[in-house]
């Protein structure tokens, strides 16, 4: 299985998002008291400014900017070696910028990590999560820009 | 009997003993052999004998544990023993754990050590079932495998948000460089660098190329630390621990620490607060650095956060010959993590010392104090060397 990209290795806080991911859904972890409401990412037990331990995920858009992004080169793991130089973007979300997701833009849900020319990413440009299921069953958020 | 308030350790220990082994992309030894070899060189160097050994201070990602150094180099009983994580962040972590165990009489002879196989042995993060200390499912099926993609992602950032450019970097890169041209001890010593080599060399991830990484190499070093008082009957002049200190921000998330409200004010904001807080000096005074390159941004980042700069001004800092010898603060005098051995970090701090006693290949006149930092992106740690 050398050839396959990584799956999330998920935990007991993170498995929510996954599960969500699957039904093409892009929810956060929020803190459930109706004083406080703080998002959070990446998810944990209990919110680090109320420090309440009851939570919701809430729907987000899936709308978002580019807030950095690299071109990796080999040496890498060879599933990503074989679609390298790929690009791999920090996206920040629209309905909460302080969230940032790590992920991939890609010229189609489906298309290959280097589907998208370099030239055609730079910082701010809008992007849009849409779905990929991988051939294992997982389904993780990619991203699309908003003028290709 | 009344309680008074903790002195600190302000001055209170010193390295006295410094030893290393040769640097190379592959050594025939073990990983226990090469370590054992830089203790007992450190305590020969001190004039110390292994049988007074009372304390060890090691860093995650080191193989040999304490038991094993302690057998092999015949130390006495251990009273103190520490061992801090985060990898590179943790390198003057060990010497801080020292002088305080020192300062507080829980052990009088201390020694920190780093012994590393990296340029012949695997790379960590080939490793897809270990679980590094930053949540890995939010990064690494993306391809963002490798520290060099993790702070390529910050690097970027940072040279959108400020207007640093690779010119900035190859600074970096080229004083290093310049300074292991003159340590004959340096993986890099009769290898110079040219702005045309960097520019035209290959990608590891854009925007870093092949020389704002450092090396991969094979080698170990320790240190030995005492009291002040007995290291005034040591062989060699000692190297005062100032100031020492550990950061972890508030919110910070390792290495890939895009999800707070500032991501490019790094762990060296945090320990650089409290220790020069701790500290009779101030940046103004620092003859020379050693600050932890293990990729060349890390330094106009590290240069802002231990205040030698504003926020945003390390890339312009590195202008005008600033970081090469007689520049307004010259870095890495043995070459560093970018051309003289990656070994996470700890050769910065034996260079440190050897500033202080005046015996650096690429020596600071006069030079009386020394900043040493550790890994910037992970928790991390830092020391103010004095004579």
């Amino acid at each position: 299985m050398d050839h396959d990209l990584l799956p999330p290795t998920t935990d007991p806080d993170g498995a929510p998002f996954w599960d969500y991911t699957s039904r093409h859904e892009l929810r956060v972890q929020s803190c459930r008291t109706p004083a406080c409401q703080t998002l959070r990412f990446p998810p944990r037990p209990c919110c680090p400014h109320c420090h309440s331990f009851d939570t919701e995920w809430r729907r987000m858009t899936g709308q978002g900017r580019i807030w950095s992004y690299v071109i990796p080169h080999p040496p890498l793991l060879p599933a990503y070696a074989e679609q390298a130089p790929y690009n791999v973007a920090v996206v920040e979300l629209t309905d909460a910028p302080h969230i940032r997701l790590v992920g991939n833009v890609v010229a189609s849900p489906a298309a290959r990590l280097d589907s998208v020319p370099p030239d055609r990413l730079r910082i701010g440009a809008k992007v849009q999560a849409v779905y990929w299921t991988t051939p294992d069953g997982t389904t993780i958020p990619r991203w699309m820009l908003e003028r290709p | 009997m009344a309680r008074t308030a903790a002195p600190g350790i302000k001055d209170a220990a010193a390295i006295v003993g410094i030893g290393q082994t040769a640097f190379a992309k592959q050594l025939p030894e073990s990983e226990k052999t090469l370590a054992c070899r830089a203790i007992l060189s450190a305590l020969a160097d001190a004039g110390i004998e292994p049988s007074e050994v009372d304390a060890f201070a090691s860093y995650t990602m080191e193989e040999t544990d304490e038991v094993e150094i302690a057998k092999s180099i015949g130390a006495g009983d251990v009273t103190y023993f520490s061992k801090t994580g985060y990898g590179g962040g943790g390198s003057c972590a060990t010497i801080a754990h020292l002088a305080t165990a020192v300062a507080t009489n829980q052990a009088s002879v201390g020694v920190a050590w780093r012994s590393r196989k990296r340029g012949s042995g695997p790379r960590p993060w080939r490793d897809t079932t270990t679980q590094l200390p930053t949540p890995a499912q939010w990064t690494r099926p993306f391809g963002l495998l490798r520290p060099a993609d993790e702070i390529a992602m910050l690097t970027r950032r940072y040279m959108h948000e400020y207007g640093v450019t690779r010119d900035h970097l190859f600074n970096v890169a080229l004083a290093c460089r310049n300074r292991a041209n003159q340590n004959p001890s340096a993986v890099m010593y009769e290898r110079p660098l040219t702005r045309d080599m960097y520019m035209t060399s290959r990608w590891i991830s854009e925007p870093l190329c092949l020389y704002d990484n450092c090396l991969e190499t094979d080698g170990a070093l320790a240190c030995v630390v005492v009291s002040a008082e007995r290291a005034r009957d040591c062989r060699h002049k000692p190297a005062y621990i100032h100031s020492a200190a550990q950061g972890l921000p508030a919110q910070h998330h390792g290495m890939v620490n895009y999800w707070n409200d500032d991501p490019l004010t790094g762990p060296s904001w945090t320990t650089a607060r409290h220790l020069w807080k701790q500290a009779d000096l101030t940046p103004a005074d620092i003859d020379v650095a050693q600050i932890y390159d293990a990729f060349t941004a890390l330094i106009p980042l590290s240069l802002e956060g231990y205040g030698f700069c504003a926020r945003g001004e390390g890339g312009a800092f590195t202008e005008r010959g600033a970081l090469e010898t007689g520049g307004r603060l010259p870095l890495n005098t043995s070459g560093g993590g970018l051309s003289e051995a990656y070994v996470h970090g700890f050769n910065l701090i034996t260079e440190g010392v050897k500033q202080l006693r005046g015996t650096s290949t690429a020596q600071v006149p006069n030079a009386s104090t020394c900043l040493v930092t550790a890994g910037e992106g992970v928790p991390t740690s830092a020391l103010l060397l004095r004579s």
